[in-house]
């Protein structure tokens, strides 16, 4: 039987997928935001470095604030730490069975790599260095 | 486990597609590693603000510490050897991106030739992303 692609927003939230599911839903989305941060920054620095434009510093300026980068170091932590989960547990499918472990165990790691920059960067950022 | 390895179909274009993802997903890792090593050899913890040192280690490129007070940017990394593992660098995560964004956009799309035509569409945005960051590389 094919699998129907056609389900409703609703019906997809309601769905309790659980740990997994988050982290599968977050790899998605931060995945498809590092696409585009990149995508629109290479274009954005190309027409900054040949032109001049000032709506490339415009928008560069944006990108290069420290409040936009906690967001992109998140989106690429989480991508790279969730992404060598799904990397292990492909190479070695017995991991498979202790994946809810294996979540916990990538956000025990994610959450100091993540917050002691992000502090630094907030520390220094409001006592204005 | 012989179900795991049954669900990969070997010698196809989804698996070498799975393979390339894993592959670049973890080298990516290991170019973002290096480029930290290689600020901190250049200078970084004097002379860079956090944010610059996480952007440096995201992309070695000089352009991404040029606000920073950093003495001399453009030394150490403007040569064949910084240049071409910026290009790697580049190619592997445009093709791990676009794979993604296909592998996603093919998820909400169940007719073969509106597919088709979007996989011509990722091809061009892939190669046209790719010439400009590259002409970005060699002209900063």
């Amino acid at each position: 039987m094919e699998l129907s692609r056609r389900v409703s927003l609703i019906s997809g939230l309601r769905y309790k997928g659980g740990q997994g599911m988050l982290n599968w839903a977050l790899h998605r989305i931060t995945g498809l935001g590092i696409l585009l941060f990149v995508g629109t920054h290479v274009v954005v620095s190309f027409f900054g470095q040949q032109f001049g434009d000032d709506l490339a510093f415009a928008i560069n300026g944006v990108y290069e604030s420290w409040q936009f980068q906690i967001f992109v170091y998140f989106s690429v932590l989480f991508h790279a730490f969730n992404g060598t989960r799904l990397a292990l547990m492909d190479l070695f499918p017995a991991l498979i069975r202790y994946q809810v472990e294996l979540i916990w165990l990538q956000w025990l790691m994610f959450v100091p790599v993540y917050a002691l920059p992000v502090y630094i960067m907030i520390q220094s950022a409001l006592s204005g260095v | 486990m012989r179900s795991h390895r049954a669900a990969r179909p070997s010698g196809s274009f989804e698996y070498g597609m799975w393979l390339l993802t894993r592959i670049s997903g973890l080298a990516l890792m290991l170019f973002g590693a290096i480029s930290l090593g290689m600020g901190f050899i250049l200078g970084g913890r004097e002379y860079l603000t956090m944010p610059a040192m996480i952007r440096w280690m995201f992309f070695p490129n000089p352009n991404h510490v040029i606000n920073s007070d950093i003495p001399d940017v453009s030394l150490g990394w403007s040569n064949a050897v910084w240049q071409i593992y910026s290009i790697l660098m580049i190619f592997l995560a445009s093709v791990h991106g676009f794979n993604g964004l296909r592998m996603v956009v093919e998820d909400y799309t169940d007719r073969p030739l509106l597919i088709t035509f979007l996989r011509g569409l990722t091809i061009v945005l892939l190669l046209g992303g790719v010439i400009v960051a590259i002409y970005v590389v060699l002209a900063s």
